[in-house]
């Protein structure tokens, strides 16, 4: 009886399973309310994924921050203004996709970086750097596009509009691979959690995260630059939102300057729900992959019950604070 | 006017009997304490004797304990600071207890405001700050944040708060740590005058000056117990000084394999006219230092302690040493012959420094990692060439030296903060090892560690001795102190008093310096 009982408390100590469990908890909805068999089909996996991956993105990078015991509130409007930049640079501009996917990647990481030397260079606190960064982006995004969504009508000096066609980078992205099973779009975000993992498990910079997070005043007499990690950080979580600002961009078929608006509250939502300590110094990236994957389920799983928004919203702010108390309780 | 201490002077405060003791450790046993109207009252004893936990008895901040407090002659029991504050007993902190944001007026009214049917009456407020101010000589403006205020003012607006709430009982602990020689003597000046209006004061200080400067009598507490109680007038320095120490020394030190010729060898480290300003130097009426003028050297295999009271210094001639303070520490520092730039925390490292700080929960390890990461936390570059990292080389070290510490832990996978204290320590020792460092800077290695992992301690700072480390110490145990270095230098607010060869050291000389008579055998052996 005890035997059990501490099988279960090892068991349930283990932050993964604690992680697993929300996600568990969602697929038995999924199950027990599963539309007539929708939930059961593939497509409707697959579509999660593909559905779910621009936040996914952008949740990688505030795992990262997050580890840091930082916050990032800047990741919805650095989305939009590179989804915007990135929609000027190849409609507009006709630049190759190349130089457009680099120029909106440099931004990106440019925002971060910024965001983080405020941080790290002038102690700003990372809820009102972050913040201003934010407001300031957004404000980008609608200064560089007029305020208008940047589409295949481009204004002409005369007045009129010229029609431009799709690049092809649009539907290379925009698509489907391995036999109509993967969306390129769930790719890139894979690879994100992949580059993440790598980070964060195996380099030496990932060490520094956890430490700077866990304790900063120990990881600086230790000889660690918490300086250049909380800048690291930051500038990753802003490459990220440029990846993700892309994606966006070719799925709408144009960049809207209000593209990602609250984006970054369900981004730290999923870093929550896989288990990642807002404190710092502890969590992963898989667990956050298990955050995305529980939401996207949720709402997948809402959607195709055809719930409306509002018990959609209501709902999904329940199983937040359910997941984290789960997840506090266990703890001791 | 009669003595204080007379019989027919009123007793303010007697305490009888008092025990005290935190989670099996006794802290305080049988301490009896009396306090006079109109006098000053020195409570006197090195760290760990006691005065603060029997001070914050009296604050009603620890409301449990055995014995007996009598407030003007009744028994009392204060729940609460909040009651104790109603009974007229009023705390000046080491810390200021002053909320910075807050205006000097709502300060002197914290926690009482004049607030009639719940509005807050800020004119009276106004009128009676002043007219404490007034009393303290404080010319300022009330309505400005106290942030603003250098710290001799801040110390007076404390004062002004005993006074706003009619205190009898004031106690102070250590109020001029942070004040320069006039500010001292304004302080003083206050305190004859809160004497006259019939105010007992308690008083903690460890500065020799200033205890005979004030002192109408004298409780020493050592080991938590009182010694004694004299006026100040019969009891001699000499004599106080063996009244705080009174300690046999016992033979508890592995006898230790000295690296001589040691005379001869080059220094390891030498520092001249080393100073740690303090961060918001420049506010005047404060000291602007918190270590002025450092000047030691040590040689390769040797041990050097660092001896000294509350505010001495110690540990930020460390952090400064160590680069932890930046640009903030200044000084001429040679590492082996060449010149040594106090950089950052990172370039001590690489030149083969380490410091162990005195608080391995709040700077010296990160709770939440396990203890192989914590134990590679310094050398991460060793372990990760290139960036990768070599998780079995990692894991390696870490059994090393887990192995060689025997640090007592399920696997190298467990939480630190998991582990007891003593185990704790010596993971953030071997992080410190696996830097293969030339220098340590050891501050309070062995606090909160247990006997038996103390010992394990002092035997591997033998080891680290014998393979040529320089170790400099701080420990506050005077018998650890004597028993290990080979040296000790002694800091009295920033500045060094005295530096005794081990041979002639002696606790009372260690403490006569400390509490800032110049040593008398200064000259270097």
């Amino acid at each position: 009886m005890t035997k059990a009982r501490d099988f279960f408390g090892l068991v349930f100590s283990k932050p993964w399973v604690r992680a697993l469990s929300a996600l568990v908890f969602v697929a038995l909805l999924g199950i027990i309310f599963n539309a007539e068999g929708t939930f059961f089909k593939w497509s409707t996996h697959r579509d999660m994924l593909r559905q779910v991956s621009v936040y996914g993105m952008l949740a990688c990078g505030m795992t990262l921050v997050i580890i840091t015991s930082g916050i990032d509130l800047s990741v919805g409007s650095v989305l939009g203004l590179s989804a915007v930049l990135f929609s000027i640079a190849t409609l507009h501009l006709a630049w190759p996709a190349w130089l457009a996917i680099a120029v909106t990647l440099l931004a990106g990481i440019a925002c971060g970086t910024l965001s983080g030397a405020m941080i790290a260079r002038f102690r700003m606190q990372p809820f009102v750097a972050t913040l201003a960064m934010m407001v300031f982006a957004r404000g980008a995004a609608k200064y560089l596009s007029g305020g208008q969504k940047v589409s295949t009508a481009v204004a002409q000096a005369d007045g009129t509009y010229k029609y431009v066609d799709l690049p092809r980078i649009f539907s290379l992205i925009d698509h489907r691979i391995l036999g109509d099973n993967i969306a390129v779009v769930a790719l890139i975000f894979l690879g994100c959690v992949l580059l993440c993992w790598l980070l964060l498990a195996k380099l030496r910079w990932g060490r520094y995260l956890y430490a700077t997070g866990g304790n900063e005043e120990a990881a600086r007499l230790s000889g660690i630059p918490t300086g250049a990690v909380k800048l690291l950080a930051y500038g990753l979580s802003g490459m990220f939102c440029a990846l993700a600002g892309i994606c966006q961009a070719v799925q709408e078929q144009q960049g809207d300057p209000e593209a990602g608006t609250s984006y970054e509250l369900t981004a730290i939502a999923m870093v929550v729900i896989g288990g990642t300590s807002l404190s710092g110094g502890r969590g992963g990236i898989l667990f956050t992959l298990l955050g995305v994957v529980t939401i996207g389920y949720l709402e997948k799983i809402l959607s195709i019950n055809a719930v409306g928004e509002a018990s959609r919203l209501m709902l999904t702010g329940i199983i937040i604070v359910a997941a984290v108390l789960f997840q506090k309780t266990k703890k001791a | 006017m009669a003595e204080p201490g007379d019989r027919m002077v009123d007793t303010l405060l007697s305490l009888r009997g008092i025990r005290k003791s935190f989670s099996g450790v006794t802290v305080l046993d049988d301490v009896s304490f009396d306090l006079a109207a109109g006098e000053v009252h020195i409570l006197a004893g090195e760290n760990g004797a006691g005065k603060s936990t029997l001070i914050k008895i009296i604050a009603g901040i620890h409301t449990e304990y055995e014995g007996e407090m009598k407030l003007n002659g009744r028994p009392v029991v204060i729940a609460s600071p909040h009651h104790a504050a109603e009974l007229g007993i009023s705390v000046i902190h080491q810390e200021m207890s002053l909320v910075d944001s807050m205006s000097a007026v709502d300060n002197l009214f914290l926690g009482r405001e004049l607030a009639p049917r719940g509005w807050l009456d800020k004119s009276s407020q106004r009128v009676k700050a002043g007219e404490f101010c007034a009393k303290l000589d404080l010319d300022i403006d009330l309505s400005r944040p106290v942030e603003d205020f250098p710290l001799s003012v801040k110390n007076r607006i404390e004062i002004a708060k005993a006074l706003a709430i009619d205190a009898k009982i004031i106690i102070m602990d250590e109020p001029t740590s942070a004040l320069s020689g006039p500010e001292v003597e304004k302080l003083f000046r206050i305190i004859a005058e809160l004497k006259k209006s019939g105010c007992g004061i308690i008083y903690i200080s460890h500065r020799m000056d200033e205890i005979y400067a004030i002192a109408d009598r004298i409780t020493v507490l050592r080991d938590g117990r009182t010694v004694g109680t004299a006026r100040a007038k019969e009891l001699g320095e000499d004599e106080l000084v063996r009244w705080m120490i009174g300690r046999e020394l016992k033979a508890q030190f592995p006898e230790r394999a000295r690296a001589d010729g040691a005379g001869g060898a080059k220094d390891r480290i030498k520092v001249e006219g080393f100073s740690v300003l303090k961060p918001d130097a420049g506010s005047h009426g404060a000291k602007r230092w918190l270590v002025k003028d450092a000047a030691f050297s040590v040689k390769p295999g040797e041990i050097v302690g660092f001896a000294g009271l509350q505010g001495s210094g110690n540990s930020d001639l460390f952090s400064g040493l160590f680069g932890a303070y930046g640009d903030r520490a200044q000084g001429k520092v040679t590492l082996d012959g060449a010149p040594f730039r106090v950089k950052s925390p990172e370039h001590s490292i690489r030149q083969g420094m380490a410091y162990l700080t005195n608080d391995r929960k709040g700077t010296g390890l990160v709770l939440g990692m396990d203890i192989v990461q914590n134990i590679t936390l310094a050398s991460l570059p060793a372990v990760s060439p290139a960036g990768w990292f070599r998780q079995a080389l990692e894991r390696e070290i870490a059994a090393r030296h887990m192995g060689a510490l025997r640090i007592k832990a399920s696997s190298g996978g467990q939480e630190v903060g998991t582990l007891s204290g003593g185990n704790q320590q010596k993971v953030a020792l071997a992080k410190w090892l696996e830097t293969e460092p030339k220098v340590m800077l050891l501050d309070e290695p062995t606090r909160g560690v247990d006997i038996g992992a103390k010992h394990e301690i002092y035997r591997h700072m033998n080891e680290w001795t014998a393979r040529g480390i320089s170790i400099l110490l701080i420990t506050s145990e005077m018998p650890e102190l004597l028993g290990l270095a080979d040296r000790i230098i002694v800091l009295h607010r920033g500045e060094m008093t005295a530096e005794f060869p081990r041979e002639t050291a002696t606790q009372e000389k260690i403490l006569r310096a400390a509490m800032g008579r110049i040593g008398t055998s200064k000259g270097r052996s």
